[in-house]
């Protein structure tokens, strides 16, 4: 009984332990938003009074509005992008038996793995010359390079589990083979295109080196080139409120995100890389 | 202990053959519009992948043989291998090299750790199971470049709040030390969860009643969690090992947010980035980013062979 109960203790510190681990920097970086700037440096964990001026600031500037802008334009439209192409190319590595699967599977995985330093140059030179420089397509286009990978990779462990008899059961039953698709099949690969399209979608919101090697100016700016380029923009007065106000708008709507969906997204990063 | 050890490991009955009927009798019309329809549904993701990652990296090898320089355009033409030799007799290279080495290898190797220690406690704990699952999310969700500026403030004299805690003024970021130290608890704040979910999932792999046998043969937790769980997970801790090692040798983000690269904190991606967008040196950049990418493939070969596991084994079609 004793034991029982100092072992439930020693739980609880571990789980306690984590719980700080994990959201420091969060509530710090929150905290820092918050703060007015006379209490910036006083090096306080929790802000002596609130403000919300640093957000009412950053929305009035042109520079982070049209971050945001494209920020979320461009993640959605290389995910759906990818989760389209990952979508045909995982049911026929699951359902089809063709040789050169496996060589879809390790050139996804290839790619997945290799430094994107490795292309900004190409990028670079071929972006300038056909006009590409400074655009969304420009990073689009780059940003497929970590999407689909993941999201074959995502998307072919997920519908080998897939019971796909039932799709004849139900064509037996007197479904058309249109129907069972629909009714049948959709629901149950929807799932696992939502799980991939979450993380696709953060790993292009989450991009920094092609945003700031193949931008320029506000046009195709995401929020991160766009946050580390605001840091520079006075060498006197750093606007560190600010700058925390804007990775807080950024990161919040990623947090909850994840949160709701922590089951799929913990399936979804598992799923691919361990039972393959 | 003895017993322990000498446990056979379970049995893993043999994947299922393959139909092979179709290759003997020669390919059944069936089999061949089976075939066409898998590469007809594979061709526009293969077609992509080619066209945003293959064509790219044979232009980087192309322009990592020529001279081109974007600040004299006109000068570009073919010079073998003089970028690769101006990149590797250049102490630069094999400074940042080590930067980046040792930023890898301390980083994984907390990751490991502490991944480990959190996978146990998702695995195991008694208590708030769900809420640690949850809360460990959160460092996943943060964007690199907002954690590598949270904690560049936390560090930065007058703002943070390390030093009022430690109740030092030290300036964290001003030498190469400690600017290496914030690097790396950045990257590894921000990627250990990563790391403890690939661990989990290893984790729950493991059959409980092993475990259990273990210890009524008399095994400790520690040497039961030693000798019977680790080596069931080695499939797992090698994959989450190789990403993460991979991942980490390619640091950026953070190392640009935080230090630009200064005190020698440079890494090779920072060098490559350098290169090309602020010296506008396509041929130089192009070689570091080439020789980048070896150093990728050299280590995934050396974790390949060393480790001894068969990655396309382990993520085979099962």
């Amino acid at each position: 009984m004793h034991g029982q109960l100092s072992k439930k203790a020693l739980w609880t510190v571990a789980a306690i332990v984590v719980g700080v681990y994990a959201l420091v920097p969060f509530v710090w970086i929150i905290s820092l938003s918050l703060k007015r700037p006379g209490d910036l440096t006083d090096g306080r964990f929790i802000p002596r009074s609130i403000t919300w001026d640093n957000y009412s600031n950053i929305f009035d500037q042109n520079v982070f509005t049209s971050a945001l802008r494209n920020s979320i334009g461009i993640a959605a439209i290389s995910t759906i992008i990818a989760v389209l192409l990952a979508t045909t190319t995982a049911y026929a590595i699951a359902r089809l038996d063709f040789p050169g699967k496996r060589f879809v599977l390790g050139a996804a995985l290839a790619i997945a793995i290799f430094p994107q330093i490795s292309i900004i140059s190409p990028l670079f030179d071929i972006w300038r010359r056909i006009g590409l420089y400074d655009t969304w397509p420009g990073l689009i286009i780059p940003y497929l390079t970590f999407t689909l990978p993941l999201s074959i990779w995502l998307l072919s462990a997920y519908f080998r589990q897939i019971p796909w008899e039932l799709e004849q059961a139900a064509e037996v039953d007197g479904a058309t083979p249109f129907q069972a698709f629909r009714r049948v099949i959709v629901p149950l690969a929807a799932p696992g295109m939502f799980t991939a399209a979450i993380l696709a979608f953060i790993f292009a919101w989450n991009d920094f080196l092609f945003a700031i090697s193949l931008t320029s100016t506000d046009r195709a700016r995401t929020v991160p080139a766009a946050i580390a380029f605001f840091q520079g923009a006075s060498q006197f007065q750093q606007p560190t409120g600010q700058i925390a106000a804007a990775a807080v708008v950024v990161t919040v709507p990623v947090v909850i995100a994840v949160l709701i969906f922590q089951k799929r997204i913990v399936s979804g990063l598992t799923s691919g890389a361990v039972k393959g | 202990m003895t017993q322990v050890e000498e446990r056979p490991p379970p049995q893993v009955p043999p994947p299922p053959e393959r139909p092979v009927y179709t290759r003997r009798r020669g390919v059944s019309d069936r089999a061949r519009s089976e075939r066409r329809l898998g590469w007809l549904l594979c061709a526009p993701a293969a077609i992509v992948m080619l066209a945003v990652a293959g064509y790219p990296i044979a232009y980087a090898i192309y322009l990592s043989l020529q001279r081109s320089d974007l600040r004299f355009p006109n000068a570009q033409k073919f010079v073998g291998f003089d970028n690769y030799v101006s990149v590797l007799t250049a102490s630069r290279w094999w400074t940042d090299l080590q930067t980046t080495v040792v930023i890898t290898v301390i980083a994984v190797a907390f990751e490991f750790v502490i991944g480990m220690g959190l996978a146990l406690v998702m695995h195991r704990a008694l208590v708030g199971r769900g809420l640690v699952r949850t809360t460990i999310l959160v460092p996943y969700a943060i964007i690199t470049v907002v954690a590598a500026l949270a904690w560049q403030f936390a560090f930065t004299p007058g703002t943070g709040f390390v030093n009022e805690w430690l109740g030092t003024d030290r300036a964290w970021l001003t030498e190469r030390g400690t600017s290496l130290f914030v690097i790396i608890a950045t990257e590894v704040w921000k990627t250990t969860p990563f790391m403890a979910l690939l661990l989990l999932a290893g984790l729950a792999l493991v059959p409980d009643n092993l475990v259990q046998a273990a210890k009524v043969d008399g095994a400790t937790a520690f040497q039961a969690f030693r000798k019977v769980t680790l080596p069931l997970m080695k499939g797992a801790i090698l994959v989450a090992l190789l990403f993460r090692t991979l991942d980490s040798f390619r640091i950026f983000d953070t190392i640009f947010i935080q230090t630009q690269g200064a005190n020698d904190t440079e890494s090779v991606s920072i060098l490559g980035y350098n290169q090309l967008l602020n010296r506008l040196n396509l041929g130089i950049g192009s070689a570091i980013s080439v020789l980048i990418f070896i150093c990728v493939i050299i280590i995934a070969v050396i974790f390949v062979r060393v480790f001894g596991a068969n990655l396309a084994q382990q993520r085979g079609d099962a």
